[in-house]
């Protein structure tokens, strides 16, 4: 046992004979673990905000291996997709299992990375010195509303056709190339064999690929910068005379054995959405999307999965396309500019003043009205809400250089703190 | 007072109104119009007796049309435990085996150029509208002797359909009403549906014939998603483990956590 001496920081050192020795003097397996995990230090005072994170991660996989198998059995074509969807959800042993994962899971995703943002939000995790970490968060996000909106074409149900129809042809708007690009991206003079085709290899290979890159360059750059918390503070500033923060504790095991718990209740809860209500009353999966691709019959109304509804709400609040298109945009984008518009000296909700509070109250409201408003009917009084309550949510970003630096602030503790 | 009261009515709903306002107008002396836009369908698809009374109903009267395409004989009979003796002797239709999908033995060529378009495939019709659907389309044929099927129906206005079941329900009339357009101040009227009278009587009493759609669309809510029973009864011992399974892991992370603070 004498091999098994101590190593730096009283951590047990890899053993350096045998196969796993052999391994490590080659490929740093148990010294990548040791800083990532074991001796990265988290803040000791995350709440239930802190879980969405890794159950992004745990959606991302569960999507990936559901949709593997899915790959398996599922035929692209015009003429088979929506065949092949049916013979997986009836004879294929289980089909119906993977496939209303991965239908329910893509939800559970746009949840859980929605909460996570929320998250940030809420504690000013944007903030230097966590830019570029929320900025590749953001692309993540982006990444993930291009492969909900592929994957949504797939099944080539009569809202997958419709709901491409509508969303390719925004690209229209573009000034100059507009059509020609349309054309380019659908591959035919309407959605398509082709386009159905294409978007399937975007679906299965080339947007997962990026996503992982992204979620890779993403944990990188938290793992560089620390997690922030609650109180907004940077534990880094206080430490031990070990280098290490009072305020943190090891990743592994306090909080390995804690986000499985947010793993055992979010599985939970997603069976019971798989098991109990797959289609979550139309939200999850449509009804029109039981009838095939159909050209000559559109659904009514057109709406788009729950998690686009804000701003498709957004684009059809404004009588011309092209500008509403454009708001649509801007709405998506806003987030990515969040550590700009702060001007807050402090981080965390907790010790801003009541004008920051209102306004994520409002912005918080008019994103739940909006994504409820985009379901709905494009006719009053919906279109005249929705530009109603596309108000408060824009001025919640773009007026934050003002609000934020205006706003009173209360002293923000020494250390963490525990509550809520 | 009571004009008042009538107008405030008329905006919540009209055809009740009318009725309350003025009995003595209708054929069915003060009876309330018949809301066949809030019938429920209430079937129970793990009620194996009543899928295999559907699967009977759907052979007989359905299939001559209407395909089911996505699903097997086969599958049917295990499902609802359907002897294959049965199955063969009774259910499969001419042409087919038990190992077939459920099609009609009518080319979709001839169908539609005998009803002016192909009768829908309708292994999903239950979840691409939804059992009260079905149910209502059912039971709201009606006799429309300017059409060239002779009915009509008001779940479906003008559908390609003929009311095949009117062997069994009978033929009713539908009886309508002028009723004040409740949409705009513009004094409009429109038709509006009232009652059924019957003309000629079927030949099992409206219970029975109740049973009998419900039964029907009890059938197609499962063909619209076979292993929805299966799933259910599943879904209780999964969720009952993960139930567990969070517990435990509350509790190690309890005791792991017991020193932090």
């Amino acid at each position: 046992m004498a091999h098994q001496a101590a190593g730096k920081h009283g951590y047990p050192a890899a053993a350096r004979v045998g196969l796993w020795g052999w391994i490590n003097q080659r490929l740093p397996i148990d010294a990548f673990l040791r800083s990532q995990v074991v001796e990265y230090y988290a803040p000791k005072n995350f709440n239930i905000w802190y879980f969405f994170g890794s159950l992004a991660l745990l959606a991302l996989v569960m999507q990936l291996v559901t949709g593997i198998f899915l790959t398996m059995f599922y035929k692209v074509g015009a003429a088979t997709s929506f065949d092949s969807v049916e013979f997986i959800m009836r004879e294929v042993p289980y089909g119906w299992l993977i496939r209303y994962l991965h239908s329910a899971g893509a939800s559970a995703f746009f949840l859980v990375v929605y909460l996570h943002m929320y998250r940030g939000m809420l504690y000013g995790s944007y903030k230097a010195p966590r830019e570029l970490l929320w900025l590749l968060g953001m692309f993540i996000y982006l990444a993930l509303v291009a492969e909900g909106f592929l994957g949504y074409v797939l099944p080539w149900g009569n809202m997958s056709f419709w709901a491409a129809t509508v969303i390719v042809n925004l690209f229209g708007t573009i000034p100059g190339i507009g059509p020609g690009l349309v054309e380019w991206i659908r591959g035919d003079y309407g959605i398509a064999d082709a386009t159905l085709n294409r978007f399937f290899s975007l679906h299965v290979v080339a947007v997962p690929l990026v996503l992982l890159l992204l979620v890779a360059l993403h944990l990188v750059a938290l793992h560089e910068v620390g997690s922030n918390n609650p109180d907004g503070i940077e534990i880094k500033e206080k430490k031990d005379a070990k280098g290490r923060p009072l305020d943190g504790i090891p990743f592994h095991p306090y909080y390995t054995v804690k986000d499985i718990v947010g793993v055992c209740v979010f599985l939970t809860l997603l069976a019971i959405v798989v098991f109990f209500v797959p289609t979550f009353g139309d939200l999850f999966l449509e009804k029109a999307n039981f009838e095939p691709a159909n050209p000559l019959s559109t659904p009514d109304p057109i709406s788009p999965s729950w998690y686009f509804t804000p701003y498709y709400a957004i684009l059809r609040a404004v009588p011309d396309q092209r500008i509403g298109a454009l708001l649509m945009l801007i709405a998506v984008l806003s987030f990515s500019f969040l550590p700009w518009l702060d001007r807050s000296p402090v981080k965390s909700m907790r010790y801003r003043g009541w004008i920051s509070k209102t306004f994520l109250g409002l912005f918080t409201i008019s994103f739940l009205v909006l994504m409820y408003l985009g379901m709905r009917p494009a006719q009053e009084p919906y279109v005249t809400m929705a530009r109603i309550f596309a108000v408060p949510y824009f001025a919640s970003f773009w007026l934050m250089p003002f609000y934020s630096r205006i706003d009173a602030v209360e002293p923000v503790p020494e250390r963490v703190t525990f509550h809520g | 007072m009571a004009k008042f009261a009538a107008l405030v009515l008329t905006l919540l709903s009209a055809p009740l109104v009318l009725a309350a306002a003025e009995p003595a107008a209708s054929d069915s002396a003060g009876s309330a119009p018949v809301r066949w836009e809030e019938w429920h369908a209430g079937n129970a698809v793990a009620d194996t007796a009543s899928l295999q009374r559907g699967a009977r109903n759907f052979m007989d009267y359905c299939i001559g049309c209407h395909s089911l395409k996505y699903m097997r004989y086969q599958r049917m009979a295990d499902d609802l435990k359907i002897p294959t003796s049965v199955l063969n002797a009774k259910l499969v239709a001419a042409g087919s085996t038990n190992l077939d999908y459920i099609v009609p033995a009518m080319p979709a060529a001839d169908a539609a150029n005998w009803f002016g378009k192909t009768a829908p495939d309708l292994s999903l019709i239950a979840r691409s509208r939804s059992v009260d659907y079905i149910y209502r389309f059912l039971k709201t044929f009606y006799s429309d002797p300017g059409r060239s099927t002779r009915s009509n129906n008001l779940a479906y206005p003008s559908t390609a359909m003929p009311a095949v079941l009117s062997e069994l329900e009978g033929v009713k009339a539908a009886v309508f009403r002028d009723a004040k357009s409740p949409s705009g101040g513009t004094a409009t009227t429109e038709k509006v549906f009232d009652h059924f009278e019957s003309i000629v009587p079927g030949t099992v009493t409206p219970e029975q014939f109740d049973g009998f759609v419900r039964d029907t669309v009890n059938f197609l809510d499962y063909v619209g998603e076979p292993v929805q029973v299966e799933r259910r009864s599943m879904g209780t011992w999964v969720v009952l483990f993960l139930l567990l399974l969070s517990a435990l892991a509350w509790m190690l992370k309890k005791e792991y956590w017991k020193d932090v603070h």
